[in-house]
């Protein structure tokens, strides 16, 4: 994607180093001259702002960790000395509490981003699908971090998500037992969470660093969907996204330290504030509100293996976007059918999340199920049904046109220049 | 057929947005009960904790309160610390000693745990102890309180909220609202609420085995007698305090318990706020004049 190289080492020592470990050489060309479109909003500012998360939830973690013991006895006083007596404990855990949930939004609205701009479309399979895998491994992440305050929601969400293997014919109730580590959630499960806690941030450091080759490899998405045509498309990523990139992350970083600094337990549960308690089922078990939406999936199938399955398919179907999705438009903006099924698609995750939330009862869980429906059938009906009926609007010539406003009226001969290329199989 | 796909796109749209009809809160049994949000000191980006409140508050905790209940992770030093009551230290430090309730001692050199009585063996406590209840546990507790377990208090405040499951469209309006207020106080409000909310039972009303009626109780049974009576309120230093001001002034004491570094981190924000936004303005700047050598956005 990047062409030929054009890193210039500027001393005798860079030169001499770039002949035998050309690293500096890889950054210029990843981060430096690296083409961006230069036609891209603000929300794909999304990869640097989550780039950003990652590295302060470790580095936020390990410091914790230091404080931390992973025992029934103490889990959850350590925590409590950590935000009274450590230095700076007070806003190191903050930090790391509500650095999870900002995480969560940052992917969130990058995932939404990918699907309105058709971004797991050719030839950018591997790189979404990387990406569902990233996506996987920071719920595990969260789910098995939020078990260490060892308070009555670790504890009884623990309890609800392991207990959810159970539902895997034969094996289920082997395996649940195996990975609690005895006949119920306890220490030993605890210690192997804090474990596994501290071990996947790292295999998700791993799996991003392959993403985002994958993305140098096959190049950034835009707004238009077009690919990069003729040099006036893109710009060398620095100066030009790296200014955009920083600005976004600081206009991130804002609600971010306002929930640090003056609300840092609103986004978690009051009762994860008492101590784990086995004799005490919370009468609500509520997850963090980013599973929401995945819990009211899974409460809305009656049958327990089937809801399980909806759960891990309400993620896993992402990953087949590329195959669901028959149109060869890329992005939304052309599609005038599609457009409204994605905000169909948005309200419907954000109805999800507010059912999750809401007890299993009646009305809910009949919303539940039809949500539940319209959520799949974003996916399995949407997709592959409205590209074959809907005709695209017509698209610039080029990433160049649509930001400067060329090519409609004719600013050079190509006058009804057909939506590109790749909008043509469309109309059948 | 593009007009029927149309019709199902936004179909599926316009569900969303739907009322739940008919998701009114499930009362959790028991009457209703509207709580009444305070306004606390250390309320919003400004609010920072009254010392003499707390120091109320405190002598509250102390007469009415200590009796059943500890404050394991409050300790003794956090009295005299900034953001607290900030009692004197030579005042705390006598205190502690004077404690009813000291730090265990056992084993002595000679293993044993209990003097020749059969008393456990216990010593002064200093400023480095916890706040230590009557109860050295789960058991002593429940055999002295009729099976009840008085909770410990140092984080009763963030352990309690106030919960309502209003209809979706006053859910999100009332989420936007606590984000907009910066509202953390559903503890303390809570706190206050049940603590006034002490009835007679009403007539019809069966109470069960050593319960006692609170309006804003889930349920309305409590298994807590009223620790403060209304018509015999604890009189402060100064001469006064009503029954309010004694509730009032102990859930502050213990919202600060259960949050004792709320001065410094509020007043840090205020920085860290005020640096994001300038650096955020000087960062948009920087942009434009980058972005305004080939144009676009």
């Amino acid at each position: 994607m990047s062409g030929p190289s054009s890193y210039v080492p500027k001393s005798n020592l860079s030169k001499w180093f770039d002949e035998r470990l050309p690293v500096a050489r890889l950054m210029h060309d990843s981060f430096v001259a690296f083409p961006t479109p230069r036609n891209l909003n603000y929300m794909w500012t999304f990869g640097g702002i989550l780039m950003v998360c990652l590295v302060l939830q470790i580095v936020t973690g390990v410091v914790l960790a230091m404080h931390y013991t992973a025992s029934v006895a103490t889990a959850f006083d350590s925590v409590q000395h950590i935000r009274r007596d450590v230095n700076y404990g007070w806003l190191i855990q903050p930090l790391h509490a509500v650095g999870a949930s900002f995480f969560f939004v940052a992917v969130y609205l990058h995932i939404f981003r990918g699907l309105y701009y058709g971004s797991y479309k050719a030839p950018r399979e591997v790189l979404w699908i990387l990406g569902v895998f990233i996506l996987f491994a920071m719920m595990a992440t969260a789910f098995l971090g939020y078990t260490l305050p060892w308070g009555q929601m670790s504890f009884w969400g623990a309890t609800v998500i392991t207990n959810l293997f159970s539902a895997i014919p034969v094996f289920g109730e082997s395996i649940v037992m195996w990975l609690w580590g005895g006949f119920s959630v306890d220490n030993a499960t605890l210690n192997r969470f804090f474990s596994l806690h501290y071990l996947l941030p790292f295999v998700i450091f791993g799996i991003v660093i392959l993403h985002v080759w994958a993305l140098h490899v096959v190049g950034q998405n835009n707004p238009t969907g077009l690919d990069i045509k003729q040099p006036s498309d893109s710009v060398p990523m620095h100066p030009y996204a790296i200014t955009k990139d920083v600005f976004a992350l600081f206009v991130f970083l804002i609600p971010f330290a306002y929930f640090v600094f003056f609300m840092p337990d609103w986004l978690g549960h009051a009762d994860n504030y008492n101590p784990a308690n086995p004799l005490v089922t919370p009468p609500h078990i509520v997850p963090e509100w980013y599973f929401l939406p995945f819990y009211a999936i899974l409460r809305a199938v009656p049958d327990k293996l089937m809801g399980v399955l909806a759960m891990v398919g309400a993620i896993a179907v992402l990953a087949f976007a590329p195959w669901l999705d028959w149109s060869r438009v890329r992005s939304c903006k052309y599609r005038p059918i599609m457009k409204w099924c994605f905000w169909g698609f948005v309200a419907t995750c954000l109805a999800l999340g507010y059912l999750g939330a809401m007890p299993a009862e009646e009305p809910y869980i009949m919303w539940a199920r039809i949500f539940t429906v319209l959520y799949f059938s974003y996916f399995l009906v949407a997709m592959p049904l409205v590209g074959l009926i809907e005709t695209p609007s017509q698209m610039p010539r080029s990433i160049t046109d649509a930001v400067l406003g060329g090519g409609k009226a004719g600013s050079g001969g190509g006058g009804q220049y057909p939506a590109g290329a790749t909008a043509a199989p469309e109309k059948r | 057929m593009k007009r029927l796909t149309t019709l199902i796109a936004i179909a599926s749209a316009s569900v969303a947005s739907l009322a739940f009809a008919g998701a009114a809160a499930a009362a959790a049994g028991g009457e209703h009960y509207d709580f009444q949000k305070q306004s606390w000191s250390f309320s919003g980006f400004t609010g920072q904790y009254d010392k003499n409140q707390l120091q109320r508050g405190f002598q509250v905790y102390q007469q009415a309160c200590a009796a059943c209940h500890g404050m394991q992770r409050v300790k003794w030093r956090n009295l005299v610390e900034n953001g607290g009551p900030q009692f004197p230290e030579d005042a705390v430090k006598k205190l502690a000693a004077e404690w009813p309730n000291q730090p265990l001692a056992g084993p002595n050199d000679d293993g044993l745990i209990a003097d020749s009585k059969g008393n456990l063996l216990t010593r002064v406590a200093t400023l480095a102890d916890p706040i230590l209840g009557p109860y050295r546990n789960e058991k002593e507790a429940r055999a002295a309180q009729n099976g009840a377990l008085p909770p410990d208090l140092s984080l009763i405040v963030k352990a309690r909220s106030i919960h309502e499951v209003p209809i979706w469209y006053v859910h999100v309006g009332k989420m936007m609202s606590e984000i907009g207020r910066g509202y953390q106080e559903s503890g303390a409000d809570y706190l206050y609420n049940l603590l006034i909310a002490y009835a007679d039972a009403p007539a019809g009303v069966k109470m069960s085995d050593g319960m006692y009626y609170n309006k804003a109780y889930p349920g309305n049974q409590i298994g807590m007698p009223a620790p403060l009576q209304k018509d015999n309120p604890i009189v402060y230093e100064n001469g006064k305090g009503t029954h309010e001001d004694n509730v009032r002034d102990v859930s502050a004491y213990l919202a600060w318990a259960a949050d004792p570094k709320l001065n410094e981190r509020k007043a840090t924000g205020w920085y860290v706020m005020l640096y994001l936004l300038i650096t955020t303005v000087l960062l948009y700047l920087g942009k434009k004049v980058v972005w305004s050598r080939i144009g676009g956005h």
